[in-house]
């Protein structure tokens, strides 16, 4: 069963373990894309962009996840949120009036061929302020640890830490406005 | 920025942004929002100077039982609407348990009663400003409960800016309880019902723009 694999991965991830979460990440995209390119049939030039919109929010909400929860249920309601709101903002309600209760069958099918995206989140990266872009950019462009971050940057662990939490936020927060 | 990138980047230092734990921190909320509202009461509309012997009635503790029942479900609630994929489960027949039971009692009372003493155990001496009391108590937590739910991920914004409303409103009730000199059924059915419900339809009115993510 993928969903208990993936299941397991997440919950590694969520322990510290970044190749599980990366696998995570990469397995769940490839269901993401495949559950909004059904909904986006119309759309499919924003297919991707929303892929990534809601992995973003997948990665900062992660802390919502109870593991004692099914995990179709928790991904799916997400990235339902993210089309709504999507939807919502493009005045497009006719797609969603098919209440097709989709979340036991969201680990039914996958797709892995992306799209290029059309909005570049290393781009919105540049918005960012100083102190929220250089923790990003040492911590998860560079992959320094969390010492060697600080040291280079002259910041301290934990304002480094608080740097790349309020970035992420802001980044997502971005990426929903651009719309 | 091609998508797997992307995740690289996210799962890049995975495990450091866990900073604290919001969970705690809307319970933290909440607990503050709620030390606020007593506050604001004791200072601004002060604590029912007889309130010694109003702890002795069962009145008193019927209308504390209402507001605080209704308290516990709407937190279960505003846990549930913050989490992605989680069921409300039977939590509105719950918080019909309290509603009832008081629209019984009032009900009771008000046949019970003679004709020409029901307009007072209805209205009471304080009915013009209970309900606005108790929103003007219900704001502290009201404000708490909202900003940390931002750091969650409710999916339906309406239905659980209601129940931060509505948990706001059952706590500025709890808290008005103590001030309050009121203590027929009828008057609680309805002056503490609706002065509930004001920050509930605040609530779900604003959920919408303001718990976005």
């Amino acid at each position: 069963m993928s969903a208990e694999r993936l299941q397991d991965l997440l919950v590694r991830g969520l322990d510290g373990d970044s190749r599980a979460y990366h696998g995570f990440l990469s397995e769940l995209t490839g269901y993401l894309r495949s559950y909004l390119m059904r909904r986006l049939s119309s759309l499919p030039d924003d297919v991707e962009d929303l892929v990534q919109e809601s992995l973003l929010a997948i990665h900062n909400k992660r802390h919502t996840y109870d593991r004692t929860q099914p995990l179709a249920a928790w991904v799916y309601a997400i990235a339902r949120y993210k089309l709504v709101d999507f939807l919502r903002g493009r005045a497009i309600r006719d797609s969603l009036n098919t209440p097709l209760d989709e979340e036991d069958s969201f680990f039914a099918t996958s797709n892995t061929d992306a799209a290029e995206a059309r909005q570049d989140i290393m781009k919105l990266l540049d918005q960012l302020p100083e102190k929220q872009r250089m923790p990003i950019i040492h911590t998860k462009l560079d992959g320094l640890s969390v010492e060697e971050a600080a040291q280079k940057s002259g910041m301290s662990e934990s304002a480094l830490k608080v740097g790349v939490h309020r970035g992420m936020k802001a980044l997502a927060a971005l990426v929903g406005e651009r719309r | 920025m091609r998508t797997n990138e992307l995740i690289n980047m996210l799962a890049t230092g995975a495990n450091l942004e866990q900073t604290s734990d919001p969970w705690r921190r809307l319970a933290y909320a909440i607990g503050s929002g709620a030390l606020v509202s007593s506050i604001l009461m004791v200072k601004a509309i002060p604590v029912n100077p007889d309130i010694t012997n109003a702890i002795q009635l069962a009145a008193f503790w019927q209308k504390l039982g209402f507001a605080a029942a209704i308290a516990a479900v709407a937190l279960l609630m505003v846990f549930r609407l913050s989490r992605p994929g989680v069921r409300l489960g039977n939590v509105l027949p719950a918080l019909m348990v309290p509603i009832l039971a008081i629209w019984i009692l009032a009900g009771i009372a008000l046949v019970t009663a003679e004709p020409e003493a029901r307009a007072s155990l209805f209205f009471g001496n304080t009915w013009k400003v209970c309900p606005f009391l108790i929103t003007m108590l219900a704001t502290p937590v009201f404000a708490a409960s909202f900003w940390a739910m931002r750091d969650l991920a409710p999916t339906n914004l309406r239905l659980a800016g209601a129940a931060a409303g509505l948990l706001s409103g059952a706590v500025g009730a709890v808290v008005y309880c103590f001030h309050c000199p009121e203590m027929e059924a009828p008057f609680i059915a309805f002056w503490y019902l609706l002065g509930i419900l004001i920050p509930t339809v605040v609530g779900g009115l604003a959920g919408e723009k303001m718990l976005r993510w």
